[in-house]
C-alpha cells in the first residue's frame, strides 16, 4: 500500500492500480470517461487531469492524467489545482454536443452530463456551427445518434478489444471522427447492448426501450436474476405502467461483473407480452370450450388435485415453486420436467461438482485462467456471459508479458500492442466451428464422442492412474500431447464443457482433466454449462430420486399438474400426445400460451420473473435470490403463492432451506423478511419517481392505496429510505452527483471490488473434502444408418420465453440442417434447397464447411423442427416442391465458418 | 429492413494481377496484415485512382481483415482517397506560413479558375482541390503540390502557368 495525500487528505492506495481508479476507490468523486473499470486505461479524454507535486517544496506541480499514473509512496496531489484545466477540456469536448437532453434516452442518467456539472462547465461559449453526422442502421437492439459523441472511444475498446467484435470500428480522424460500421446493418455481436451502458451519453442507446420509453428516475425497479440461461447474471429490470420496460446489468463480480449479454438485455418482451395467460380458466375435457373461472375456484380446484396428481417440475421455474409443487403432490409424485437426457447430464454435474475435487469457476476464475479447454460446449449460445469472459482469459499472456517488463496491467492498449496476435493458449473441441474460434490456439472439430475419448486421453496422460483411451488418431494424438503440455504450464487451467450436446462421456472427461490437475489445495478450475436458469436447482429438489420425465409420461396417471412447462419441448411428440390424452385432468400454471397448455383443462396465470420474487440456482450451484420488480396483475401470481395459497415467498425458501441437505445457507440469501431501513423497507421506486398521483387519473382522480408486496423487505413504492451506498437491497445505483451507471463505485468496496453489504448469492455445492477417484472412459460412440445428428444452439431462438420476445424474434431465425457442403453434394442439393428430415417436414439447408461430412446440425428450439422427436440418426433426402419458409433468414446465422462469411458456401 | 441492405451492400471486386503482385511483395515486409493494409490501399489507390468500397472490400478480403478495420485507416488519412478524383489532385497547403504569405487569396485564384471549392472535381474530370495542413517547405511559401512535383513561391501567374501545364498533360 501507499499513502497519499489529495488535497490535504491521506489516502493509503493499492500502487498496483492507476490513481484514478484509487482516488475513487476512496470515495472521492474526479471525473472521467474514457477509463472503465473492466477495460483499463488509455488517456484519451484528458477529463481526470490532477496536479502532481514533486516534494514538499514544489509548489507549482505538474499536471498528469489520473487514470495513466501510478501512485507514488508519499506523493502530493491536487484535484482542486487541476479544475480549471478540466473545465476547459470539457468545453471543447462539448463543441459539437448537441444538447439535446430533453429528446435524449440518456438524459437523467447521463455520464456526459454528470461529469460536465462537475467540471463546471455550465456556460456554453461556442457559438459556432456544429458538425453534424448521419446516423445508422445498426439492427433491433440498438440505437445510433453519432451527433452526440464525445469521441472517448469507449466503444470501440468495448465492443472491439473487450467484446471481439469486427464489424464496428472508428473511422477519419480529429473533430470528423465517426464511430459505426463500415455499411450500416445488424452489429453481429452477442454482447452489442452493453453499448448502451459503456457510452457514456445517448450515441448507443437501447432501442427496445427507446420503443416505450421512461426516464430512469420514473422506472420501477428491483434486484434481479436473468431468467435466460444457466449462468444467472444478475439484472436490474425496469418497469413503469404495468410494462417491463427494459433490463440492464446489475453488477455483481462474481457473476457478471459489468456485462450481460443480448438475450439477457433484450430477450424479456415476452412478459409483455399479448399471448400472455391473463386469466384463470377451466374445461371438463380436453377440447371443450373454456371458460374464465375466479382465482379462489382455480385454487380451490388445483388443491383437490393434491394426492391424485402428479406434478411435473420445470428448470425455468423458481426453487420455490417446484418445492411447492412438491410439496403439494409429493415428493414420490413429483416428476423433474427436463428430458430424460438431460436429466442424466444434469444429476452427472452435481455429482461432479460435489465429489470432485474441482474449483467450480465464477467469472473471476474464467478471467484469470491462462490455459482453457473448452470440450464440446458452445459457449457462446449456450452460457453467452461465459464466452466473453473466456475471450479475457486469452489476454493474460500478454499481462504476464507486460509484468515482466514492469507494465501496470491497467495500460489497456500498451499491453494490447506488445501481446498483439499472441494469446494464452485456448483449445476448443467442437463438433462445429464456434464464434470463439478466432480466439483459440486450435480448433478441432470433433464429435461429442470424440471430444470425450480426447479428454479421457488428457488425463490419462496428466495422471496415469486416470483411466486410458486406445485407438487414437495420429492428430488426435498430437493435439492431446499439445493440449498436455500446455495444461501443465499453466499456473490457472481452466476446463469448460456442459450439458448442450447431451453427452454424458463429455463431462466425464470433463471431470478427469480436472481432477488429473488437481494438487493439494490447489484445484483446477471447471465450469460446465448446464441449459436453463435453474436447472440444477431443481435437480436438488430431486434429491437422488429417479422421478424422470419419461416415467411421469409412461406413468400412466390420470391427474397431472405442470409447472411452466411446454413438454413437447422435453419429450417426443407422439409420447406427450398419449400422455395427455391419457389424462382426466391437467392442470397448468405457466406465463405464455403453449402447446402443453392447448391441452388443459385448468389453466392458471403465472407471473413472469418480473412479477414474482423466487431463488434461481446456476450452472455453478449459486443460489441467487431475485425480487418481483412490479406487482402480477390480479388475478395474475407467481407459481410458488399459486401452489401454497398465497405464502411469503421468504416462508417457503425456509423450508426449502430446511428440507435441503446443506440447505441453511440458503437463509443467508435475503436480509429477512423483517429486514428494514430507518423502520421502513427498500422502496423499489426512486426518490425522484413523478407522476404518482397523476399516472392513474385518466381512470379516477382518487389516488388508490400503493400495491403491497405480500413478501417483506421491499415495497412498491417511493417511500423509504433509498440504499445510497449500501447495497443490501441492490437494484439501481445513484449516487448525488453521479445519476448514471457510473454511481456503482459509490456501492463498491473498492473500485471493482464486491459490493458493500450485498449478497453474491451463495454456492450450495460443497466438494471441500472430494478425492480423486475417475470416471470410466467409456464412450458409446452411435452407429446406424442415416446421418449421426449433433444439437445446435442459437442465443437467438434456442430459449423457449426469449424467443418471444419481439426484438429476439427479429434476430432468430426459422429451423434449418447444418450440413458439410460435400453431404450437400451427394443429396444433389443447393444452397437454397430445402431438405426432408426423415418424417419430421422439410426445412432450408445450412452448409457449413467446419461441419464433418456424415453428421447433421440440428437446431434446437428453433420453430419448424422439433429437437426432441430425432433419433441419433436421420435420413435426409431433397425436398420436393421446396419453398423457403417465411422466417428463414440465413444471414441472421451468425457463424465463425470464414468461407461461410465471404459468401462462398452460402 | 436488412434484406434490403444485403441487395444493395457493394461487393468486392477482383484485385488486378498487378495489384496483387504489388501487396504480395508489401507483404514481405510485415509480420502481421493489418501492417500491409495501407500499404495495399496506396497499392489499389495507384491503379484506379481512389479505394472505391468495392476496393476497400477487396483488399479486406484478401488480406483477410475486417472491411470495418480497414475503412478505419483508409478514412484516417487524407490523401487515401474514398470518392473518386480528378486526374490531379491539386493540395494546396493552408497552413501557416502560406497563410501569412497570402494563400487565402492565391486559393481565391484556384477557385475562380477551375470554379471548384475545396473538396470538388472540375466537371472535366481533370482537377481536385484539397486543403493540406503543410507541405514542409515553409521557407519556400506559399506552395502547393500535385501528384509528386511540389510549386514553390506561388504567385497568381505561377498558378494559371501550372494549371495550363497540367491540361497540356492531358
Amino acid at each position: 500500500m501507499a499513502k497519499i495525500n489529495v488535497d490535504g487528505k491521506v489516502f493509503e492506495v493499492d500502487p498496483n492500480n492507476n490513481l484514478l481508479q484509487e482516488i475513487l476507490s476512496q470515495q472521492v468523486d474526479l471525473p472521467y470517461f474514457c477509463w472503465h473499470p473492466a477495460m483499463g486505461s488509455v488517456g484519451s479524454c484528458r477529463q481526470c487531469a490532477i496536479i502532481e507535486y514533486a516534494n514538499d517544496e514544489d509548489q507549482r506541480g505538474r499536471q498528469v492524467m489520473a487514470c495513466m499514473t501510478v501512485p507514488r509512496e508519499g506523493a502530493r496531489y491536487s484535484i482542486e489545482k487541476a479544475a480549471g484545466f478540466r473545465a476547459q477540456a470539457i468545453e471543447s469536448i462539448m463543441i459539437n454536443h448537441p444538447h439535446d437532453c430533453p429528446v435524449c434516452e440518456e438524459g437523467g442518467e447521463c455520464h456526459l452530463q454528470d461529469m460536465t456539472v462537475m467540471s463546471g462547465h455550465t456556460y456554453r461559449r461556442y457559438d459556432g456551427m456544429k458538425k453534424t453526422h448521419n446516423n445508422q442502421y445498426l439492427g433491433p437492439f440498438i440505437g445510433h445518434e453519432m451527433n452526440r459523441c464525445i469521441t472517448c472511444y469507449r466503444c470501440v475498446r468495448y465492443y472491439n478489444d473487450y467484446a471481439g467484435g469486427t464489424d464496428f470500428g472508428p473511422q477519419a480522424s480529429h473533430d470528423n471522427t465517426y464511430f459505426g460500421r463500415f455499411q450500416e446493418g445488424p452489429l453481429e455481436s452477442e454482447f452489442s447492448g452493453n453499448l448502451a451502458e459503456v457510452c457514456p451519453t445517448g450515441v448507443f442507446t437501447d432501442k427496445v426501450f427507446s420503443k416505450h420509453y421512461s426516464r430512469k428516475w420514473d422506472l420501477q425497479t428491483s434486484p434481479s436474476v436473468c431468467a435466460a440461461c444457466g449462468v444467472g447474471c444478475n439484472i436490474n429490470p425496469g418497469e413503469r405502467y404495468g410494462t417491463l420496460r427494459r433490463v440492464v446489468n446489475r453488477f455483481n463480480d462474481e457473476v457478471n461483473g459489468y456485462f450481460i449479454c443480448d438475450k439477457g438485455r433484450f430477450g424479456t418482451g415476452y412478459v409483455n407480452s399479448s399471448e400472455r395467460i391473463t386469466v384463470c380458466m377451466s374445461r371438463d375435457t380436453h377440447d371443450g370450450r373454456p371458460v374464465q373461472i375466479e382465482a379462489d375456484t382455480a385454487r380451490a380446484q388445483l388443491k383437490a388435485m393434491a394426492g391424485s396428481a402428479i406434478g411435473i417440475g420445470s428448470p425455468r421455474a423458481s426453487l420455490e415453486a417446484n418445492f411447492a409443487l412438491r410439496e403439494l403432490v409429493g415428493a414420490d409424485n413429483f416428476h423433474a420436467g427436463v428430458s430424460d437426457a438431460e436429466f442424466g447430464l444434469l444429476n452427472q454435474v452435481l455429482d461432479i461438482y460435489s465429489n470432485r475435487p474441482v474449483n467450480i469457476a465464477n467469472i473471476r476464475d474464467i478471467e484469470n485462467s491462462d490455459c482453457i479447454v473448452i470440450l464440446g460446449e458452445d459457449v457462446t449460445n449456450t452460457a453467452a456471459r461465459l464466452a466473453l469472459a473466456l475471450r479475457q482469459s486469452v489476454r493474460n499472456l500478454g499481462k504476464e508479458m507486460a509484468a515482466k517488463l514492469k507494465f501496470p496491467n491497467w495500460q489497456d492498449a500498451a499491453i494490447r500492442q506488445l501481446a498483439m496476435d499472441r494469446k494464452s493458449p485456448l483449445y476448443i473441441v467442437s463438433p462445429h466451428s464456434t464464434r470463439l474460434d478466432d480466439v483459440a490456439k486450435t480448433v478441432h472439430i470433433a464429435s461429442a464422442a470424440d471430444a470425450a475419448r480426447i479428454g479421457f486421453a488428457i488425463a490419462n496422460a496428466l495422471d496415469n492412474s486416470a483411466p486410458a483411451v486406445s485407438d487414437l488418431s495420429v492428430d488426435e494424438k498430437t493435439l492431446v500431447d499439445q493440449i498436455v503440455a500446455d495444461l501443465k504450464a499453466a499456473r490457472q487451467p481452466l476446463v469448460v464443457s456442459g450439458t448442450s450436446l447431451l453427452e454424458p462421456a463429455l463431462l466425464n472427461a470433463a471431470a478427469n482433466i480436472a481432477t488429473a490437475l488437481a494438487n493439494g489445495e490447489s484445484r483446477c478450475n471447471l465450469a460446465l454449462a448446464v441449459p436453463e436458469a435453474n436447472s440444477l436447482g431443481l435437480m436438488m429438489l430431486m434429491q437422488g430420486s429417479g422421478n424422470t420425465l419419461g416415467k411421469a409420461l409412461g406413468s400412466g396417471s390420470k391427474q397431472a399438474i405442470v409447472l411452466e412447462n411446454d413438454l413437447y419441448r422435453r419429450a417426443p411428440a407422439r409420447a406427450v400426445d398419449s400422455f395427455l390424452g391419457g389424462l382426466d385432468k391437467l392442470a397448468v400454471l405457466d406465463t405464455l400460451q403453449n402447446r402443453t397448455g392447448e391441452a388443459a383443462n385448468l389453466v392458471l396465470p403465472a407471473g413472469t420473473f418480473a412479477e414474482s420474487s423466487g431463488t434461481f440456482v446456476n450452472y455453478e450451484g449459486r443460489a441467487q435470490y431475485f425480487y418481483s420488480t412490479f406487482p402480477a396483475k390480479a388475478p395474475i401470481l407467481s407459481s410458488a403463492k399459486w401452489l401454497t395459497e398465497g405464502k411469503k415467498t421468504e416462508e417457503i425458501l425456509a423450508e426449502v432451506a430446511a428440507s435441503l441437505p446443506g440447505g441453511a445457507i440458503l437463509n443467508k440469501l435475503t436480509p429477512g423478511a423483517d429486514f428494514n431501513f430507518a423502520g421502513m423497507r427498500a422502496p423499489r421506486q426512486h426518490h425522484r419517481y413523478s407522476g404518482r398521483t397523476a399516472m392513474r387519473a385518466n381512470i379516477s382522480v382518487h389516488e388508490p392505496k400503493q400495491e403491497q408486496d405480500e413478501d417483506g423487505i421491499m415495497n412498491y413504492s417511493m417511500e423509504g429510505v433509498p440504499p445510497l451506498k449500501d447495497a443490501t437491497v441492490f437494484s439501481s445505483p445513484w449516487a448525488p452527483g453521479w445519476n448514471s451507471n457510473q454511481s456503482l463505485f459509490k456501492f463498491e468496496t473498492k473500485v471493482g471490488g464486491p459490493l458493500k453489504q450485498a449478497s453474491h448469492g451463495v454456492r450450495l455445492l460443497d466438494n471441500s473434502g472430494a478425492a480423486n477417484t475417475w470416471y470410466d472412459a467409456t464412450v458409446t460412440k452411435a452407429s446406424g444408418d442415416g446421418f449421426s445428428v449433433f444439437p445446435v444452439y442459437h442465443l437467438f431462438g434456442s430459449e423457449e420465453l426469449t424467443s418471444r420476445s419481439p426484438a429476439i424474434g427479429e434476430k432468430a431465425t426459422a429451423a434449418y440442417v447444418a450440413l458439410n457442403p460435400a453431404d450437400a453434394d451427394k443429396l444433389g442439393l443447393a444452397a437454397s434447397d430445402g431438405v426432408q428430415v426423415q418424417h419430421n417436414g422439410a426445412v432450408p439447408v445450412l452448409l457449413r464447411n467446419s461441419i464433418q461430412p456424415g453428421t447433421v446440425g440440428i437446431p434446437v428450439g428453433l420453430d419448424g423442427l422439433n429437437f426432441q422427436d430425432m433419433t441419433a440418426n436421420v435420413s435426409l433426402e431433397k425436398a420436393r416442391d421446396w419453398q423457403s419458409p417465411k422466417g428463414w433468414r440465413a444471414a441472421n446465422i451468425i457463424v465463425s465458418d470464414r468461407s461461410m462469411k465471404k459468401g462462398e458456401a452460402n | 429492413m436488412s434484406n434490403i441492405i444485403a441487395s444493395t451492400a457493394p461487393k468486392a471486386r477482383a484485385l488486378t494481377p498487378e495489384e496483387i503482385h504489388e501487396i504480395e511483395h508489401e507483404k514481405t515486409h510485415y509480420p502481421y496484415a493489418q501492417a500491409v493494409g495501407l500499404e495495399a490501399l496506396k497499392i489499389v489507390q495507384k491503379y484506379q485512382g481512389w479505394v472505391s468500397d468495392e476496393s476497400l472490400l477487396a483488399v479486406a478480403e484478401y488480406l483477410d481483415l475486417a472491411p470495418d478495420e480497414l475503412e478505419g485507416v483508409a478514412t484516417f488519412f487524407n490523401m487515401i482517397f474514398r470518392r473518386p478524383v480528378g486526374r490531379h489532385v491539386i493540395q494546396f497547403c493552408d497552413s501557416v506560413a502560406c497563410w501569412m504569405l497570402g494563400c487565402d487569396s492565391l486559393k481565391g485564384h484556384i477557385t475562380s479558375t477551375l470554379g471548384i471549392e475545396y473538396g470538388e472535381t472540375t466537371a472535366d474530370n481533370m482537377f481536385t482541390l484539397i486543403p493540406v495542413p503543410c507541405l514542409g517547405d515553409c521557407d519556400k511559401a506559399p506552395v502547393l503540390q500535385v501528384g509528386d512535383v511540389v510549386y514553390r513561391n506561388l504567385t497568381p501567374e505561377k498558378i494559371d502557368q501550372i494549371i495550363a501545364d497540367l491540361r497540356a498533360q492531358a
